[in-house]
């Protein structure tokens, strides 16, 4: 009995591999290509990206950079994101509270309005604001009369680097809340904490890092923006251009060096965000991976 | 601390949670609600603690009034099954945190919160873990530092949600015996929550047996053990078997023959309630109840026996001594020595 056993276990042993893995052939033919796949459509891209930048020399490169009208659309991009991005971080927190730890009808109405901006094309949302504010409008007049510009200015901008970039931090919190259910802040309450002690000291400190995870991938978007962006923006150089919107106008120029450089700074961007979001992902991927993630 | 709950009722979006309960806690009690899961117990709870609102009724701390205050104005320690401790900080943060949040004017003093948290930590044999987190325990430590954690703010009364529920069988025990000490050294007025019987008849003072939103009967661990006063209650604490009789002239019948047993209902129908251990056999076949052994097994100590019962055509359990003779399809003729008779349902 034994050594039949033994006789029939070893040629099994010899062909058994996991039952969720492939055989060696069909496992390299499906890495090759994700390769093949990975370098045509992003990695190339990328690397064109700094070899056209740097086709005539670093010298080329940073004058492109330091020119005023480049320096314009770095600051305006800055400047768009530092409102935008606060902004969407406290209003991301407050749907997520709202959503996660109470109960109240048209929550899921509330949920699938959030994510709108990720289903709407962003040129759409754009024209909405242009709507919204145009001299024909209900408040265009209102606000031109008041003395304030909102379209083709750095108000419009804002307004629709806001709408496309607000679900990015509330996405990423909301199911971290709702895994994490609401015992904590009832123990916080119970021990005597008020509202904001709670918040602060409690719920805060639980859900940092998917914060954090939630205001870089907000940041991105809110940097690399450009549908929305210009049809808002009116392109006055200078003044209400960003850098995606800079960079399109040097390449319609045909000033590839320039427009290439400036895109290289968005490109650096979306690698450190990476870099960034693998860090977070490696340290505080078990909490994360709570939230769903992306 | 008393606590007095006066016909508080309880809806969750129309459903009926709590119907109508009434109950009354006494200074230093400890207090279990017992119940099948669904039963009311933990709504209960979250209602005296003040985590929910009655949809109908109050809650009387001594002769305040405390169904308007908030969670954090009644004061109360409260325990949750899963410890809910506040994974960023050290254990001694977590036992100081209901003192650090407290208003300045009656915030102790950073040295007075450190020293006051590690003399409880102390109490509830845990020094020497200050600087570790929650992730860093056991699951029985955690549950200590809850405890030290809800004593911190010297609450008028402590509230224990299910405290034992996720720990091991072993564990429990131990801690079972230890809250109990706990109890009887600080005297806090306590109310736990708990589905397991051998937790509350063990640890209790008086046992709130609850079933479907409704109190079913209060009382001591032997009250509600040895007079049970509903079939449900019979049926959940401790074992029962039960047989369907009738009731002539204040005994109780079963087709055609007397068991020799009183019972105080009006003539019918009803069901006869007793313990399985709890029976004497008898000889001979009058004022008994008589059967068929239809199967056997050893159960501990003693003899689980399947009978048969003649008249009834209805199985039941009862239990002998291990060495009794008998065998399948043998007969055999009892009495309960405990029994009721409740109508039939």
């Amino acid at each position: 009995m034994v050594h039949d056993l033994s006789q029939t276990a070893a040629p099994a042993a010899a062909t058994w591999h996991p039952a969720t893995t492939e055989s060696r052939g069909s496992r390299y033919v499906l890495i090759g290509i994700t390769l093949v796949f990975l370098g045509l459509f992003l990695v190339l891209p990328l690397v064109s990206v700094f070899v056209e930048a740097f086709r005539k020399g670093p010298a080329e490169y940073f004058t492109a950079l330091i020119e005023p009208d480049a320096q314009a659309a770095i600051r305006l991009t800055l400047l768009v994101a530092a409102i935008a991005v606060p902004l969407n971080l406290v209003f991301g927190v407050v749907a997520a509270w709202t959503i996660a730890k109470f109960e109240f009808k048209g929550k899921a109405f509330l949920t699938t309005l959030i994510d709108l901006p990720f289903s709407v094309s962003p040129v759409i949302s754009g024209l909405v604001y242009v709507l919204l504010f145009s001299s024909h409008s209900l408040l265009g007049p209102w606000f031109k009369s008041h003395g304030i510009e909102i379209l083709f200015a750095v108000p419009g901008i804002v307004l629709a680097t806001v709408f496309v970039t607000f679900p990015f931090v509330a996405r990423e919190l909301i199911p971290l809340m709702q895994h994490q259910g609401t015992t904590d802040e009832e123990a916080a309450l119970s021990l005597g904490a008020n509202g904001w002690q709670t918040f602060w000291h409690v719920t805060l400190p639980n859900i940092k890092w998917g914060l954090l995870y939630g205001v870089l991938l907000c940041n991105a978007r809110a940097m690399g923006e450009f549908g929305a962006v210009s049809v808002v923006s009116g392109h006055i150089r200078g003044l209400t251009n960003t850098m995606p919107l800079h960079v399109e106008i040097l390449y319609n120029e045909y000033n590839f060096v320039a427009a290439f450089a400036v895109a290289s700074l968005l490109a650096l961007l979306a690698l450190v965000t990476l870099i960034l979001k693998s860090l977070l992902e490696m340290r505080y991927g078990a909490e994360l991976r709570a939230a769903g993630g992306h | 601390m008393d606590v007095r709950v006066s016909g508080v009722r309880k809806e969750f979006d129309r459903f009926p949670a709590l119907h109508d309960v009434s109950l009354e806690i006494k200074s230093g009690e400890l207090i279990a609600l017992l119940g099948p899961s669904g039963s009311g117990k933990t709504t209960l709870l979250r209602l005296i603690a003040g985590l929910e609102s009655p949809t109908e009724g109050k809650v009387f701390f001594g002769d305040e009034d405390a169904s308007l205050k908030s969670v954090q104005e009644r004061n109360v320690g409260f325990v949750f099954q899963h410890y809910a401790l506040f994974r960023h900080m050290t254990v001694i943060d977590n036992v100081g945190f209901g003192l650090k949040v407290r208003p300045s004017n009656t915030r102790p003093a950073k040295d007075e919160i450190r020293r006051r948290s590690s003399e409880l930590l102390d109490f509830v044999q845990l020094s020497g873990l200050e600087k570790r987190y929650p992730a860093q325990l056991s699951g029985g430590q955690r549950q200590r530092v809850a405890l030290a954690r809800a004593m911190a703010i010297e609450p008028r009364v402590l509230l224990l949600d299910e405290p034992f529920g996720a720990l091991d069988a072993k564990v429990r025990k131990e801690l079972r015996r230890w809250l109990r000490e706990i109890h009887d050294k600080t005297k806090h007025t306590t109310v736990f929550v708990t589905h397991d019987q051998d937790e509350a008849l063990e640890l209790a003072d008086r046992v709130v047996v609850m079933s479907q939103g409704s109190i079913e009967q209060v009382g001591t661990p032997d009250e509600v053990y040895d007079k049970p006063n509903s079939p449900f209650v019979y049926g959940f604490i401790g074992e029962s078997s039960r047989l369907p009789v009738r009731i002539e002239n204040g005994t109780v019948w079963i087709g055609e023959k007397s068991l020799g047993l009183k019972a105080d209902r009006p003539d019918g129908d009803g069901m006869l309630y007793f313990r399985p251990h709890d029976v004497e056999l008898v000889d001979g076949s009058n004022g008994c109840i008589a059967g068929t052994v239809v199967a056997s097994r050893r159960v501990g100590a003693t003899r689980r026996v399947e009978l048969m019962v003649a008249g009834a055509e209805e199985r039941i359990e009862i239990g002998i001594d291990a060495d009794h003779p008998a065998t399948e399809l043998s007969g055999i003729a009892f009495r309960p020595r405990h029994f009721r008779v409740f109508a039939r349902d």
